[in-house]
């Protein structure tokens, strides 16, 4: 009997399958505990993956729930590449649509800050844009140009305290989460990706920004949203944690 | 066949660490007898950050081998394209002394499967991993080196034993050898021969680089002891025994202590790279 490698992967994932056949110890004996090493293999990799992916997922649910909740994922959503630290790019789907969980609303978004901050960590590298660029720009000229921002930068919204709910389980002394919506904005100043709370306002902004709008033009997006918006907070954020590379100014 | 031309220059002949991120600085202030490190090229195929920015400060000061963990070289299905594009680019921008990878398989249809998974020895694996070797160096533009699994079981199948077959696939390809002294051991005596059979069957002429590595102990389903590959802890002392045996017969060599799971601080890792460096020195001397 020959075991191809389709019958191998589908016991693997599978523990309730027998053994594929044709697998042997080296006596020609076959061999159970002997293919439970490469299923244990397989599991407890993925497991460790979104261990490593998902510190805070993990610290909220405690190690015990959190690896039945990766064994389940796992099996059911293989990694799909070796680069592996992509991995657990659909869970917060997953948890979306898990009904043992479901009373934990935030579970998704946090998980969502996770993945947000590992694709931050890994995003290309961007020489930042000089302050002075600027401050030379006509202030007509300033609101009519477009900034590009570096590719760590990351936006997310949620209707939970999801920086909140992070800083409490990273920051030691850091105050208990509040019980709001909260915008966050991940730069990555070096190497290391920050998350800042940010306005809803500044969220659209941001947003805009990042679809190539004019800095005017975002401006009256975030208005909409605040009508007190003020522009210098977030352009000093951005400017202070290198997340501005370029700018596009107007063409005459 | 692979033109012989296009082989870069080798790791050097000295005790190597493989990379982790934690002992960047201890690394470079203190590398001990550490002439070279291996990276496993999955960990670098991001777009930037930390990882690539460590790697372009490495390069300095030690030789680097790459060392693929996806491939998939003993998959059933054709080699992924858009990963040996990454290889590609990784091995192009880094310029390292070695490439190498595993032979087994990882990938399924659509699925990669985070594991080492074993193949049998047929003349039908053997032509379809010739081919994926020829794939990979022609694609790389360079010789690449093949290692040798640890085995939990074998194939009923099988008609080629495992030395003959890796002597093949090098006398096909002309890839290099990557022998790992840890997984001779494990292999062996899972499976139940004596690893220093194995090693007088291997064919040491191909050998570019030799690991070592811990293994923890378990046991099967009849009592017997199954060793399984952890890369948790020190080398167990039978295979410190094996790599004197292994260097006997290449001469000196790159020797790399693997240490992937539970790291240690670095002079933990530096006193096995120690005990690499007297291994080596004993050879040399000899």
């Amino acid at each position: 009997m020959v075991a191809t490698q389709t019958d191998f992967r589908a016991a693997l994932l599978d523990p309730e399958r027998a053994v594929p056949d044709g697998l042997i110890d080296g006596d020609g004996r076959p061999t159970t505990r002997r293919f439970a090493v490469y299923r244990n293999n397989v599991t407890v990799a993925l497991i460790e993956a979104l261990r490593t992916g998902f510190p805070v997922i993990q610290k909220l649910l405690g190690d015990q729930n959190f690896d039945q909740l990766a064994r389940l994922f796992a099996r059911a959503h293989p990694p799909t590449s070796p680069v592996m630290m992509h991995y657990g790019a659909n869970l917060p789907a997953f948890l979306d649509a898990f009904k043992p969980l479901a009373h934990i609303g935030y579970l998704a978004d946090v998980a969502r800050l996770e993945l947000a901050l590992r694709r931050a960590y890994h995003a290309a590298d961007a020489a930042p844009l000089d302050p002075a660029r600027l401050g030379a720009l006509a202030p007509e000229d300033l609101m009519r140009t477009q900034l590009h921002l570096t590719p760590s930068v990351q936006l997310l919204h949620s209707r939970w305290p999801i920086h909140d709910i992070w800083t409490y389980n990273t920051v030691a002394n850091a105050p208990k989460p509040r019980g709001i919506a909260q915008s966050v904005l991940i730069t990555r100043t070096e190497f290391d990706p920050e998350p800042h709370s940010i306005t809803r306002a500044q969220f659209a902004w941001l947003t805009a920004i990042r679809d190539g709008a004019t800095l005017e033009d975002a401006v009256d997006t975030a208005t909409a949203e605040d009508p007190d918006f003020d522009l210098g907070p977030v352009l000093t954020l951005l400017v202070q944690h290198n997340a501005l590379t370029d700018l596009t100014p107007p063409k005459e | 066949m692979l033109d012989a031309t296009l082989t870069p220059p080798r790791l050097p002949a000295a005790p190597g660490v493989g990379y982790k991120a934690q002992h960047f600085a201890d690394l470079r202030a203190a590398p001990g007898p550490v002439k070279w490190l291996e990276i496993h090229a999955e960990n670098y195929m991001g777009d930037g950050g930390r990882p690539h920015a460590q790697l372009r400060a490495l390069r300095d000061e030690f030789a680097l081998s790459v060392h693929g963990v996806g491939l998939s070289i003993g998959g059933e299905d054709r080699l992924d394209p858009d990963h040996l594009a990454r290889l590609k680019h990784l091995v192009g921008w880094l310029e390292p002394a070695s490439f190498s990878e595993h032979l087994a398989w990882s990938t399924h249809g659509a699925e990669f499967l985070d594991d080492l998974l074993p193949l049998p020895y047929t003349d039908a694996t053997l032509t379809r991993v010739a081919d994926h070797i020829d794939e990979v160096q022609e694609t790389l533009g360079r010789r690449m080196l093949l290692e040798n699994p640890s085995s939990y079981l074998a194939f009923a199948e099988s008609t080629w034993s495992e030395t003959d077959f890796l002597a093949e696939l090098v006398r096909r390809t002309g890839c290099g050898l990557l022998l790992d002294v840890n997984n001779v051991f494990i292999s062996a005596t899972n499976l139940g021969y004596t690893p220093q059979s194995y090693i007088d069957a291997y064919p040491l002429a191909a050998v570019g680089e030799i690991h070592v590595g811990g293994h923890d102990e378990d046991e099967d389903d009849h009592g017997a002891p199954l060793l399984i590959d952890s890369h948790g802890r020190e080398a167990a002392e039978p295979v410190w025994a094996l790599l004197d045996h292994a260097l006997a017969g290449t001469g000196p060599a790159p020797v790399l202590v693997e240490w992937d799971n539970d790291v240690p601080d670095w002079p933990t890792l530096r006193a096995e790279a120690d005990r690499a460096a007297l291994a080596l020195s004993a050879v040399a001397a000899g």
